[in-house]
């Protein structure tokens, strides 16, 4: 067998590596990461929070209009640039998300059972699963790789697979952001989602001082889950709760090794090194 | 980057069911268009005026039993392009070879199965009104669903994503393996796409204006649009080495173009990065490159733009062209399809040229050929750029 499939003792010589160097963090009444970790390690959510977040890079007409989830994914995306002090324009991008935005979803199934001739043209450029980071190359203007992709209840653990990879292959950084929206009409029946909740990282390959390292390898899933931390009991319901306990564990720097789902009955084990 | 090796192939498209179907078409220079008969999820509402490449049968090809969970034309699809020139074969002896938990599953779409959900939504019942019980299949009505089916159908556990990047996303799935076997992740990857036809894609881009009614003319002075189409398509990847024989993945190269949603950047800027970025990372000069399988979708903005990046990038001696006068663009899966046809071409030294099309647009440069023509080439690549303005070059060889 090889290294990859160990997931108890040792940690594998062949794990992946990188620092992280910023982190952004939004769900409602914890409107980024100062919040989320003082939640974490016991505090209180804000009670007058805003709703929504209001990413500033977008254009005060695009800001009102763009999809929750668009909306989500932008302001932690900057949020983890600016607290690793990278230039958003530099660093190639993985975005990852499980449903994309069901409210349009929802939009769009509605309007072509009934007149499919009135789709809006904006509402079906804002359907497609790449709307954020689309609207996150241009709005920063990064020419630089961006890719968006799915994988249910291990999409982030997927993207960070990619955004691993991506330093292995030479890249330098890379922000990697997870996002996910409430479940919307019938569809949301189907496929449920609660909340609005997105989480981003920068990673780079290289160390820095005073941030934590984060070493990854896929093994067998964990025999028994973990006991969730704050930040995933207070958003369980959303379908990128399950990057949650990664989050849990760089607030609260307690938790040695996790392990996220990494799909086919698969566990993406992560540690971190706290300096 | 170190060269992969490209163990297995297969396309299905209007065109036909696998390989054999499409060499001989492209050859006959036979296309796949037909009028639009696809219907719509409204009552009493007919199909846009226009032309669509169209798979035939699906209709009749159900899933095999133990996949019946995943039934839905998108899956259908999948499968029956799974089933052809030893791709899954390949695939198993992979998994054989390293574990099925070393070998990933990349697969490129822009809807999954949202068809499916556009089914479940014209057939809602009750209050609150609620998915008819045949199409409560939660794992339908994700952008997942093509992944998670492919995983499924061939026993794979390795890493496993569905890439949703519009037009680029199965030609973006070469990208991200060649990353996790260079990573360490995974020793072999099967990658592919399927997209099929459905309300939201033919009256989407309705909406954008950008469906012809006509077939396509890509390239043409007289181009008037789109024509929508759907196909699968799969590849089998696995490391080699730099003195083995046979077809290799050589390179690729990935933008984006921080300019519109749903219109490319005016000079080409991000299609000119990812063509560069993949000859460099393939050590291949432009000049050697023997046949370029161009996006080239018979859009006014899109082919102008392309034209302009490959005039700037290329000498005239290439033979570059669009094949989606045969096939329509089939959007997600169009990378795989466009790589299928790349390589066929470096098979067989048959390079197609670009069908229907007739009078050069002023703009294009020599590179851009409407005839077929047939040469010996060493490297080919294929253009695959999206919505958003995302963009994916890859660099083929045959060693």
């Amino acid at each position: 067998m090889s290294a990859a499939s160990h997931s108890a003792g040792a940690r594998p010589a062949a794990a992946l590596a990188a620092a992280i160097e910023g982190v952004g963090y939004w769900s409602r009444g914890l409107p980024d990461w100062n919040a989320a970790r003082a939640y974490a390690l016991g505090g209180e959510a804000a009670p007058d929070a805003p709703a929504r977040p209001s990413p500033q890079l977008l254009p005060a007409n695009e800001r009102r209009r763009a999809p929750e989830t668009v909306a989500v994914a932008l302001d932690v995306a900057a949020a983890a640039c600016a607290a690793a002090g990278r230039d958003p324009a530099a660093l190639s991008s993985v975005f990852a998300s499980s449903h994309g935005d069901m409210a349009i979803t929802d939009y769009m199934c509605a309007t072509l059972a009934a007149d499919p001739r009135a789709i809006s043209p904006t509402r079906f450029h804002n359907s497609v699963h790449n709307a954020a980071a689309g609207y996150w190359t241009i709005g920063v203007g990064a020419m630089r790789p961006a890719t968006a992709l799915s994988a249910l209840e291990a999409s982030f653990a997927q993207g960070l697979i990619d955004a691993l990879a991506q330093l292995a292959a030479g890249e330098a950084a890379v922000l990697l952001a997870g996002y996910d929206g409430a479940g919307y009409g019938p569809l949301g029946a189907a496929a449920p989602s609660e909340g609005l909740l997105g989480a981003a990282l920068v990673l780079s390959r290289a160390p820095r001082a005073g941030a934590p390292r984060l070493h990854a390898w896929l093994g067998d899933p964990p025999a028994a889950p973990a006991a969730p931390g704050r930040l995933l009991q207070r958003d369980a319901g959303n379908a990128s709760a399950p990057m949650l306990p990664l989050f849990d564990a760089l607030a609260t720097g307690a938790v040695p090794r996790i392990a996220l789902p990494a799909g086919s009955g698969r566990g993406l084990w992560l540690e971190l090194d706290h300096d | 980057m170190p060269p992969l090796a490209i163990r297995a192939y297969t396309a299905t498209t209007a065109l036909g069911r696998g390989l054999d179907a499409q060499a001989r078409a492209l050859r006959e220079r036979r296309g796949g268009l037909r009028r639009n008969d696809f219907p719509t999820t409204a009552p009493q509402q007919a199909p846009l005026d226009c032309w669509i490449g169209r798979v035939d049968g699906l209709e009749d090809a159900p899933l095999p039993a133990h996949l019946a969970v995943w039934e839905c034309r998108n899956n259908r699809l999948a499968w029956l392009s799974l089933q052809h020139d030893g791709v899954v074969e390949a695939a198993a002896a992979l998994a054989a070879r390293y574990g099925a938990e070393r070998v990933a599953v990349i697969v490129g779409t822009s809807t999954a199965s949202i068809g499916a959900t556009e089914e479940a939504y014209a057939g809602l019942r009750g209050d609150p009104p609620r998915f008819p019980p045949s199409l409560s299949r939660a794992h339908l009505h994700t952008p997942h669903s093509p992944g998670a089916f492919v995983a499924a159908a061939t026993g794979l556990r390795g890493p496993c994503v569905t890439v949703a990047t519009a037009c680029s996303s199965s030609a973006k799935v070469f990208a991200q393996a060649a990353r996790l076997i260079g990573a360490g992740l995974a020793d072999a990857a099967l990658v592919g796409g399927v997209d099929t036809l459905c309300g939201s894609v033919l009256f989407g881009f309705n909406s954008l204006q950008l469906v012809s009614p006509d077939p396509c003319l890509p390239f043409d002075a007289h181009r008037t649009g789109l024509s929508l189409g759907e196909a699968g398509g799969f590849a089998v990847l696995e490391r080699c080495g730099a003195d083995e024989a046979g077809l290799q993945l050589r390179g690729y190269g990935e933008s984006s173009d921080a300019h519109h949603m749903s219109t490319p950047h005016p000079q080409g800027l991000g299609a000119r990065l990812a063509m560069a970025d993949a000859l460099a990372r393939a050590g291949v000069e432009p000049a050697e490159i023997g046949y370029l399988n161009l996006h080239g979708t018979a859009t006014p903005a899109n082919d102008q733009v392309e034209a302009l990046a490959v005039a700037s990038l290329f000498p005239p001696q290439l033979h570059a062209s669009s094949t989606k006068g045969w096939t329509g663009h089939t959007l997600g899966a169009a990378g795989i399809v466009e790589s299928a046809f790349a390589l066929l071409a470096l098979e067989s030294g048959e390079l197609p040229g670009t069908l229907n099309s007739r009078e050069p647009d002023p703009g294009n440069g020599p590179q851009i050929r409407f005839d077929n023509a047939r040469a010996p080439i060493r490297y080919a690549m294929n253009n695959s750029f999206g919505f958003g303005g995302n963009n994916c070059s890859l660099v083929f060889a045959r060693a």
